[in-house]
């Protein structure tokens, strides 16, 4: 490992290894920030949630978007999985049925990026205590 | 670089070490990589997570999944439920008291929300055995900024500014502290971390060393910057191993990276760290003590002045400060002494790290902003008292503080307040006691302790304490007489005002605190022999039950003292004035008739005589 000689050596530094615990750092604050939740339970990984997943996780990285990506249960939707539901910072969550790659990367493009409502959104039809 | 989805972190400080998180961590690290998941998932061990009751903790991230308790055994349903299925383990969740509702975010859990992390900041988060995670969350930044940019005047006017007071106990304005070492011309000075934690229950250093080490390095250099020195000595007590292995780790790594040694960043400072290892004796978290036992000399106090200031280890200018005050430096320098002094109250600025122990709840190790009340402490981060009784007391400050009462706890906590109510802020101990605990006893206890520790230096400590627990322990054994509490009273004050150190300055307070908040304890333990919560076993009595006494004479029989009396078919009395209180009748009786109280009929004693 090279020394640190000054401070931009430092800051260099703290550049390249800040993304390593960046999960940790946003995990204080995740309003701030947008959320995936992917529902991952039997029907949703049956029906290639993991997949989805792993594409939300490489491609939201590579687009420099932030985000938080995790894992649910079953939200209930089986017969749309996989599902998803997005959270943009400030508003309502959002689900989504039937996710592929092709839609996840439409959703990352056009909902995440642009604000636009894509195909797709289940609307909540329950209430919760 | 390899990007992880998904961070498990395994709390590794000493509390949850000891419950076995060691071999959770290598049997989560084992089912991952069996699971081949080691490339989405990482696992580290980190520092302290304060919530020491229900360790081993183990946070799952991004989602702040909060595990407790967890075992060995759990670490394949971790693996299978929740990495790879996204199931939270229901059973391993932590459940809120009041709700009894699972709580699936650690955000909210009640133990968390009312905190404030500065000191803090680190534990729990990153790995303290790898440079570079410190490095990601700031470390070194205040360094550099620091030495690229401020003048050593310069940065102690803004630790000045910042309002920082001593963490250890006294409350002594850090940047001041700095100006004055400064000012003391020397060839060499040192900068001393006192890291001798001494009071019972008190863990706050040990888990700020082991949860975030660098900070404190960090933090001695800008020192060293600031006061014109060039070596920093930690002074650590042997038994805390765990903490000492981190240090050594982290200085190693400061120095390979150049963050320590020689020209750091590329200007004319030179700072080193080195350790020195304490045997663990409380007098040694003095100063002037603790520079002696450094030395290799006897650890005794010496009168001040000269301070250490002026003349310390090796007879050169020292600053020493403690390992809390230390870790709050770098954020002071990179966020600005205006955001450190909009925390807190308007004497005390900044945060306190405080160890919970006792009857509460949530032991375990909180940071809150000055101001907050003993109630918020207690009732609503410390969950209240354990198995829902009553609260009686808490005692903070260690040995030389004392016990505050439920009239107290809406009292803002910061230094001059706990002075004012007859404690102190000390090194940030907090025991709390229930009504099942005896006020003399506890007094008793600190004062054994600090017979224990006391130097023997000087007479009043080592005599007048030493009177003082024969005292109490006349009063708890039920041989006080009412001029007892007017001698533990003038004792008392008088080695307060005349002791040498610190220490022995403070000793008396658990006595003179309870006497003052607890006067009508001390009397009935005096004058009616009887300790209302059961404690002190010669208080207590074997009493024979009318009710139940079927007059067989089994525990007449068996009495060594021929203590009891009755004939056949009579309910058999106990003299209390004889019985030796062996419990052999109690042992003997089959219609449970004999019980031990804390009080017994006394007018039939009365009539007898």
């Amino acid at each position: 490992m090279d020394g640190i000689k000054t401070l931009a050596d430092l800051k260099k530094k703290q550049e390249e290894v800040r993304s390593r615990i960046d999960l940790r750092n946003r995990a204080e604050s995740p309003e701030s920030i947008v959320q995936v939740k992917v529902a991952m339970a039997t029907c949703g990984i049956a029906s290639g949630a993991k997949e989805v997943m792993e594409y939300f996780v490489e491609e939201l990285d590579k687009r420099s978007i932030d985000a938080v990506v995790t894992q649910t249960g079953c939200m209930g939707y089986c017969f749309a999985e996989p599902t998803v539901e997005i959270t943009m910072p400030g508003k309502e969550p959002m689900v989504f049925g039937y996710v592929n790659a092709r839609k996840a990367d439409e959703i990352i493009e056009r909902y995440i990026k642009e604000g636009e409502l894509v195909d797709g959104i289940i609307p909540q039809n329950y209430n919760t205590i | 670089m390899s990007q992880y989805n998904t961070h498990l972190l395994v709390c590794a400080g000493t509390g949850c070490h000891s419950s076995e998180s060691s071999l959770v961590y290598e049997m989560l690290r084992d089912e991952i990589m069996r699971k081949g998941l080691d490339k989405d998932v990482q696992i580290i061990r980190t520092g302290c997570f304060g919530f020491c009751e229900k360790g081993p903790i183990v946070k799952i991230l991004p989602d702040n999944t909060f595990y407790t308790q967890v075992k060995p055994a759990d670490a394949k349903e971790i693996v299978d439920e929740h990495i790879i299925k996204g199931r939270k383990v229901t059973r391993l969740l932590y459940t809120d008291p009041e709700t009894a509702e699972h709580i699936l975010d650690s955000r909210h859990m009640g133990f968390y929300k009312k905190q404030l992390r500065i000191a803090l900041r680190n534990c729990g988060i990153i790995d303290p055995e790898n440079i570079d995670e410190s490095i990601a969350r700031d470390a070194y930044q205040a360094l550099g900024k620091v030495l690229t940019g401020l003048t050593p005047q310069e940065t102690t006017e803004v630790i000045k500014k910042s309002g920082l007071r001593g963490r250890g106990g006294a409350g002594f304005p850090t940047g001041l502290k700095w100006e004055f070492t400064a000012r003391n011309k020397a060839v060499q000075k040192y900068v001393v971390c006192n890291a001798d934690e001494g009071d019972p229950g008190a863990f706050m250093d040990r888990s700020i060393l082991e949860g975030d080490p660098h900070s404190v390095l960090e933090a001695m250099a800008i020192c060293g910057y600031c006061i014109g020195a060039t070596k920093g000595l930690i002074y650590i007590r042997a038994e805390y191993p765990m903490a000492i292995k981190r240090l050594k780790i982290a200085i190693a790594q400061a120095r390979e990276l150049g963050l320590l040694g020689e020209h750091i960043f590329g200007t004319g400072f030179c700072f080193d760290i080195s350790l020195k290892y304490g045997a663990g004796a409380f007098v040694c978290g003095e100063e002037t003590a603790l520079i002696h036992s450094m030395e290799g000399k006897r650890g005794e106090p010496s009168s001040k002045p000269p301070f250490p200031a002026q003349c310390g280890y090796l007879g050169k200018p020292t600053c020493v400060n403690n390992v809390e005050t230390f870790a709050n430096i770098p954020v002071i320098i990179l966020r600005g002494a205006d955001w450190f002094s909009g925390i807190g109250t308007e004497k005390s600025k900044g945060t306190k790290v405080f160890a919970l122990a006792g009857k509460i709840n949530n032991v375990g190790l909180i940071e809150v902003p000055m101001g907050t009340t003993l109630r918020e402490i207690i009732f609503e981060i410390g969950g209240g008292v354990k198995n829902g009784k009553k609260f009686k007391a808490v005692q903070t400050g260690g040995p030389s503080g004392g016990c505050l009462t439920e009239k107290h706890l809406d009292t803002p906590i910061d230094y001059e307040s706990l002075l004012a109510a007859g404690s102190m802020m000390g090194s940030g101990g907090m025991i709390v006691l229930d009504e099942d605990d005896c006020m003399v006893s506890v007094a008793k206890f600190y004062l054994d302790f600090i017979v224990e520790e006391s130097c023997g230096k000087c007479a009043p400590c080592r005599i007048g304490n030493k009177r003082l627990y024969e005292t109490l322990e006349r009063i708890t054994a039920g041989k006080g007489v009412q001029e007892d509490i007017e001698k533990l009273k003038n004792l008392g004050s008088v080695i307060k005002d005349t002791s040498l150190c610190g220490l022995g300055q403070t000793a008396p307070n658990p006595v003179l605190s309870t006497l003052g908040n607890f006067m009508e304890e001390y009397m009935e333990h005096v004058h009616d022999k009887k300790c209302r919560s059961g404690q002190c076993r010669n208080l207590l009595y074997y009493v024979i039950s009318e009710e139940n006494c079927i007059g067989c004479m089994a525990c007449k029989r068996v009495c060594p003292t021929h203590a009891i009396s009755g004939e056949k078919r009579e309910v058999h009395q106990i003299n209390q004035d004889i019985c030796i209180k062996c419990g052999a009748c109690m042992e003997k009786c089959q219609f449970d008739a004999i019980s031990l109280q804390n009080d017994y009929p006394r007018v039939t004693v009365m009539a007898n005589c």
